[in-house]
């Protein structure tokens, strides 16, 4: 079994839903998120072009973070998912320096904190609150082992690509394109 | 200089906002629980759902609100039965438990008092005391001058209960900026031509189409849910989606087409696509011949109207001109040039909107497939009442005899003319009540605005939120929010006939109130109680819905249902079926035959409107997805997600003006009027060098909305010339010019602190 999400970036219209929906599911605190959106331009006008990606923890297959964690409060799940056990968590930020995708944050009780693919709902068979607020269905979840999974039906007929494959850490958002 | 109305800040207690800048390119999200914040997520299984209908914008999704077993509002979540959210809220909806914590929420009735040096303040008061002075000044209005003489603005559900106690009190003056600072001239534009106008939620067929074209409407800023998870449906089945705007929106960043038009020159396209459309053959020919009147006319009326001519003035060549028409043509039933919603843009906007709705009728595109469908309403039945006495007068009464014949609904900025003396006319409006609309900012010419108070005997203002408005009000009412209270069902049309409940999820907070339990007491106080029979609303909602098949249990369980359709079919002239429009000839009116009549242009022509003066830029204002007009600045969620505003600046204009990325500069307009606030810069590629760009609804005046006020800048008091549309009243709001101040200029506005 291997969670992933695919991200069309064809449908996004960075409205910020999928933010707001992770704030209330997760309790994330006050000037903190687990996702977020970046747009970035190209061109000029008029032949302008826009790229607009909900981005979040990758979940990566050889995760940096997991590797540097001094305590293994940042370890790997069923799924390939990258959970931090908050009680183990020190605090220290070797993680955060070691994302190249700047997924993590200094909660301010004093442990790092992440996506979890709502982990809590996925266990029920649900989706992240994310994927199930996109009002333009733009996010794709699901296990890559099943060929019928969202995710697995999103990436065959699509061209995708990952952020920062240079990073060797096999991540697992895909965008299409 | 002081006024007999002082604007006052609510609270002169309040602290500035404490500042967390936290800005880069990522939305950063906020957490709304406060103290009752709990680390771990909630379980769904562990928590009660109550149905709901939101109430951030006009859309009205229906959803769950999420309550865990202490009693704190968890989540809000779309009801997968709504048609109008197929189970996904927007971000505002999202955010929408944001308005219930907001922590600057009006918290009880407040009066306005005069100290013995002359300065004015709040007081805080008991209901019972605020609504006696209430019900006090309006007999007191009624005896003296008569009941027309109060005038309602209203935004929202909970307005129909306040326009029901001022119909019972026995005015007419029943006004919402959402018609002549909005979709107006659409409305009256589409019944000129079709005999029907296009509704919220729009008729569009977006689903369906194969050929969206958008004029300036930029879904998926405009977060009108149920239209952008259509418009993303349609990507997904290959449609194409054409985009005329001067400024690379979103939609147009995902559409086969972008038409970077000049500002304020669309018709002068319209009239060039209907002229490709008529002159290469490619109208819809049974379907014109049929249904429509006024074809050689019009063809006649376009003839020199071709893309060479339009090119000059619209910067869009000819080739793109005549490849985007015959694209439509291709897709002709199935596409929708649509209506857009806030069109209030130049004056000419009902005939701007009539070319739309021609341009459909050419292309067969109303009551088809991927064009327009034909809604219908589930018909719940009023709580019977005594009938509404006759008003003898109206706000109409304030212009010539004559005036806006064709206006179907009550101008807001007609309330303000006929509110203001004017020794001519019958400017006669004395008493305003004001319910869930930030006049400030939701009205152009915000001097007008200030001018018409200040000539009120008194202003009732009702609302969750300490907007501008209600520091000019006598007295303040704290409305509940959405989530802490009944309303009337939601009846709006729909493909299918469809109602939805909202019910409290939880208590109101602080010493607010539901507005159903606000107009009863006044109704009581005013000798109106025989308009309001009923206890409670739960008793009101009962009855209607045992009146149509369901009840209160039934809806509580369900939040949505949905009713068989009774007429005519969906798409009632797909296969050019028999149908008599109601028109003056019976016909779709590419002619409009009642235009004529009063004197108007039966067929649309194009107008020049003012070019920016040197140095200055034409101001373009719109939507943020995570925002309602002004009123979600001060929310939590979305005030994180988005916090202020920025103006859009064209790169060679920014290089011009020695303007870099992210500095904060001044606008100031044609009229010498400067923005209250900073803006902050934004240099990007995605706007024309002849105009700038900014969201509607920042820069808040009052200090008790901590974290909205001052940041951004308000386009809203930028905007101080209007060009009034003839037909419809309409306030073409998009000719000001803004020019750069990167110095602090010296204070423009008057404060007066209390």
């Amino acid at each position: 079994m291997r969670y992933a999400m695919a991200i069309d970036t064809a449908k996004c219209v960075g409205c910020g839903d999928c933010v707001v929906a992770c704030q209330t599911e997760n309790n994330v605190p006050h000037g903190y998120c687990r996702d977020w959106i970046v747009e970035t331009v190209s061109g000029s006008y008029p032949n302008v072009q826009i790229e607009l990606r909900s981005e979040r923890c990758n979940h990566c297959d050889n995760a940096p973070c997991v590797r540097c964690c001094p305590t293994g409060a940042s370890h790997i799940v069923e799924g390939g998912i990258v959970m931090v056990t908050h009680n183990e968590c020190i605090g220290c930020g070797a993680c955060i320096e070691s994302c190249p995708y700047d997924a993590r944050y200094s909660h301010p009780e004093g442990y790092v904190d992440k996506c979890t693919f709502c982990k809590h709902r996925v266990d029920k068979g649900q989706n992240p609150a994310c994927v199930d607020v996109c009002p333009t269905h733009c996010l794709h979840f699901g296990d890559l082992d099943d060929p019928n999974s969202d995710v697995s039906k999103a990436l065959k007929n699509r061209n995708w690509k990952v952020l920062a494959p240079e990073a060797g850490t096999k991540p697992q958002l895909y965008f299409l394109i | 200089m002081k006024t007999r109305r002082d604007f006052i800040k609510i609270s002169a207690a309040g602290t500035g906002a404490a500042a967390i800048g936290l800005h880069s390119l990522k939305l950063r999200g906020f957490s709304l629980l406060g103290d009752e914040n709990e680390q771990t997520p909630a379980s769904d299984e562990e928590m009660t759902p109550y149905p709901t209908y939101c109430e951030v914008c006009f859309w009205k999704c229906a959803g769950w609100t999420y309550v865990d077993k202490k009693g704190n509002i968890r989540k809000v979540i779309g009801n997968e039965n709504d048609p109008h959210c197929n189970g996904r809220l927007c971000p505002r909806g999202t955010g929408g438990i944001g308005m219930y914590y907001d922590e600057d929420r009006l918290k009880h009735p407040l009066i306005r008092e005069t100290k013995p040096d002359g300065t004015q303040y709040f007081r805080k008061a008991s209901w019972d005391e605020a609504l006696d002075v209430i019900a006090e000044k309006m007999d007191k209005l009624r005896k003296e001058h008569g009941p027309e003489c109060l005038a309602l603005f209203s935004h929202g559900t909970g307005g129909k209960l306040v326009s029901h106690l001022v119909k019972a009190y026995g005015s007419p003056n029943i006004s919402a900026p959402s018609f002549a600072q909005c979709r107006g001239p659409r409305e009256v534009g589409f019944t000129a031509t079709f005999g029907e106008d296009v509704m919220s939620p729009e008729r569009t067929d977006i689903r369906d189409t194969k050929c969206l074209v958008l004029i300036g409407s930029h879904i998926g800023e405009n977060m009108h849910n149920g239209q952008i998870q259509e418009m993303s449906a349609a990507l997904e089945n290959g449609a194409t989606i054409i985009t005329v705007d001067p400024r690379f929106s979103t939609a147009a960043s995902h559409s086969k087409y972008w038409l970077p038009i000049k500002p304020a020159t669309d018709m002068a396209l319209l009239l060039a696509w209907m002229h490709v459309i008529i002159y290469e053959n490619l109208y819809d020919k049974e379907y014109v011949e049929k249904y429509t009147f006024g074809f050689d006319e019009l063809k006649e009326h376009v003839k020199n109207k071709t893309p060479e001519w339009a090119y000059g003035l619209t910067t869009i060549e000819p080739e793109i001109i005549r490849r985007t028409a015959r694209e439509m043509a291709a897709a002709s039933p199935r596409v929708l040039v649509h209506p857009g919603r806030h069109v209030t843009w130049y004056g000419d906007d009902t005939q701007r909107s009539r070319a739309i709705a021609i341009l459909n009728a050419l292309l067969g595109s109303w009551g088809r497939r991927g064009g327009f469908y034909n809604p219908e309403s589930v018909h719940v039945p009023n709580y019977p009442h005594p009938p509404y006495p006759k008003p003898k007068r109206s706000w109409k009464d304030a212009y010539p005899p004559g005036k806006y014949k064709l206006v179907s609904e009550v101008l807001s900025t007609g309330i303000c003319d006929a509110t203001i003396p004017n020794p001519d006319l019958d400017c006669h409006l004395r008493g305003w009540i004001v319910y869930g609309t930030n006049l400030m900012a939701s009205l152009p010419d915000q001097k007008k605005t200030i001018a018409a108070i200040n000539n009120l005997d008194f202003l009732v203002v009702i609302d969750t939120m300490p907007m501008d408005i209600t520091g000019y009000a006598d007295v303040v009412l704290p409305e509940c929010t959405y989530l802490e209270r009944y309303d009337f069902l939601r009846t709006s049309p729909h493909r299918e006939p469809v109602i939805a409940l909202r019910m409290p999820a939880a208590k109101p907070k602080y010493d607010s109130k539901p507005n159903w339990w606000i107009t009863k007491q006044l109704a009581n106080r005013l000798g109106l109680q025989d308009y309001f029979q009923w206890e409670n609303i739960e008793e009101l909602l009962d009855w209607q819905l045992k009146k149509i098949g369901s009840s209160l249990d039934e809806m509580k369980r369900v939040g949505v249902k949905k009713y068989p359709r009774e007429y005519d079919d969906l798409y009632n002239l797909e296969n050019l079926e028999d149908f008599e429009f109601n028109t003056n000839t019976g016909k779709i009116e590419l002619y409009s035959t009642e235009l004529e009549m009063e004197g108007f242009d039966p067929l649309p022509n194009y107008t020049r409107h003012p070019e920016p003066p040197e140095g200055y830029y034409r101001l373009n204002y719109g939507r943020a997805p995570m925002h309602t007009f002004s009123r979600t600045s001060n929310n939590h969620n979305l005030w994180d997600l988005m916090n202020e505003n920025s103006v859009w600046v064209n790169p060679k204009v920014a290089d011009l003006w020695e303007i870099k990325n992210g500095q904060y500069v001044w606008l100031k307009n044609q009229d010498g009027i400067v923005s209250s606030f900073p803006i902050k810069v934004r240099v990007t590629e995605r706007i024309r060098w002849d105009s700038v760009y900014m969201v509607h609804g920042f820069g808040h005046t009052d200090k008790k909305l901590r974290r909205a006020y001052g940041r951004g800048a308000s386009d809203s008091e930028l905007v101080s010339k209007v060009y009034l549309d003839p037909v419809m009243g309409g306030t073409g709001m998009r000719s000001n010019f803004v020019t750069f101040l990167k110095e602090k200029p010296g204070n423009n506005r008057e404060e007066v602190e209390s």
